[in-house]
């Protein structure tokens, strides 16, 4: 251990010796003509691991399994429901009013089409009406006041051939302003 | 007082002391500087204050107070988490807990007051810094920061909006998160959305869509609430941490707090 150096000794030092670029360079591992390729290599490496990161990262925030109520569900048969009236019974469980008439059963979504609070039925004054912004629709759907600028979205209803009960499928929706409505799977005609 | 100077001369001769202090009594210009630039703490204020800088009538202090307040939040927040447990069992009654039956009640209501106060101390900040003309050259990287620290202002009031879990967070989240919705081009009722289409069937709907994203589902539940708890303790608290190191260094290296150049 002869070569030890003291704190206080000065190192006789030439350019370059003994530092990496000349190992390298002496090495030739990496030469000038090279060395643009590795660098490139390097930034499209990193530029991949980023981008890859990234995507992982926004696909992380998609859940594949929503602990939400199910979008499809039967609702009993057609003669469970009275003529002329706005039936409540699935509106906490499922998100939906069921509507008979004379002649046709819908389902209308409970979602304001302003800004998604859930409206009230209000059976003395015949509608619907947002608590959040004071949207108000018929009983159609239809929005005649209140700052919506579209009617209730009703969903995909049909008669299961089996039980003959109603089955409301949410997943599928139905808009009055594109004319969906008058599709044959917008509702049930009696 | 012999045995009072001799007790001091052992405490400032002793290897602890002078491993904290590595200066000595600063008792010459040289060492009062050395102090300084030598203290994480003490350096972080800067060497010279220009007169129109500690003008009340100036700068309103607006930037500090918000600051101030920002640290009142991250002290009451953490606080408040010992108690808040953000599922949709015990969120609204661990707030009512914190209310009624957690000592300090009023740490809760600090959070929540603070907040308010942030957000308009945040405003009038900027407006400060917009009436002095402040946001001009060579500050004007220092504005963006600024811009884009308003917003996660706004954001972290938003976020902290629905931990209670009454209606009132429900439906207002229900409200802003509509926004999303709107986003182009990824929100399903946002311009450009109906573009992104295979065949008949549009690729971008409710169930994947930017709202989806920020909530976790199609409506409000137990995924937006834990969401928006993480977003609010620790993505935005840590993104504002990060870019007010910057606002404030940016505000030293751009030639002082406000005040013409």
């Amino acid at each position: 251990m002869s070569d030890e150096i003291t704190p206080y000794q000065m190192v006789p030092k030439t350019p370059l010796a003994g530092s990496a670029a000349a190992d390298i360079r002496e090495q030739g591992e990496i030469t000038r003509r090279s060395f643009p390729v590795v660098l490139t290599a390097a930034w499209v490496a990193l530029a991949a691991a980023l981008g890859g990161m990234s995507a992982v990262l926004l696909r992380f925030l998609f859940p594949n399994v929503l602990f939400e109520p199910v979008q499809k569900f039967k609702a009993g048969l057609p003669s469970d429901y009275s003529v002329g009236e706005v039936d409540e019974r699935w509106k906490d469980k499922y998100g939906i009013w069921i509507v008979r008439t004379e002649e046709v059963v819908y389902a209308l979504i409970t979602v304001c089409t302003h800004l998604g609070c859930t409206p009230n039925w209000l059976p003395t004054q015949n509608k619907f009406k947002c608590p959040c912004h004071g949207s108000g629709y018929y009983k159609s759907g239809i929005n005649f006041e209140g700052p919506t600028p579209r009617p209730l979205e009703r969903a995909k209803i049909f008669i299961d051939i089996a039980d003959g009960q109603i089955v409301v499928d949410k997943s599928k929706q139905f808009h009055q302003e594109r004319g969906e409505w008058t599709d044959p799977e917008a509702f049930i005609k009696l | 007082m012999a045995n009072l100077r001799g007790l001091q001369e052992g405490i400032v001769n002793s290897q602890i002391w002078k491993s904290v202090f590595r200066v000595g009594i600063p008792n010459t210009n040289r060492k009062r500087v050395l102090a300084v630039l030598g203290s994480l703490i003490l350096h972080l204020h800067p060497v010279k204050v220009r007169r129109s800088g500690v003008r009340m009538s100036y700068t309103w202090c607006m930037g500090g107070t918000s600051f101030f307040l920002f640290l009142v939040e991250t002290v009451t927040g953490l606080l408040l988490m010992f108690y808040y447990r953000p599922t949709i069992e015990y969120a609204f009654t661990d707030i009512m807990d914190l209310r009624e039956q957690a000592p300090f009640g009023i740490m809760r209501e600090m959070h929540r007051w603070g907040a308010h106060a942030m957000v308009i101390a945040v405003w009038l900040h900027m407006f400060r810094v917009f009436m002095t003309g402040s946001y001009k050259p060579p500050r004007e990287f220092n504005w963006n920061v600024g811009v884009i620290l308003l917003v996660l202002t706004l954001l972290l009031s938003f976020t902290g909006y629905l931990l209670p879990w009454d209606q009132l967070a429900i439906w207002a989240i229900t409200v802003g998160s509509s926004m999303a919705r709107a986003s182009p081009g990824a929100g399903n009722e946002g311009p450009m959305s109906g573009l992104v289409k295979l065949g008949d069937i549009r690729l971008i709907h409710a169930g994947d869509d930017a709202r989806f994203a920020l909530i976790g589902g199609r409506s409000i539940g137990a995924a937006t609430l834990l969401r928006f708890y993480v977003l609010h303790c620790v993505v935005i608290p840590l993104a504002a941490g990060f870019l007010m190191a910057i606002h404030f260094w940016r505000v030293r290296k751009d030639g002082g707090i406000s005040g013409p150049l």
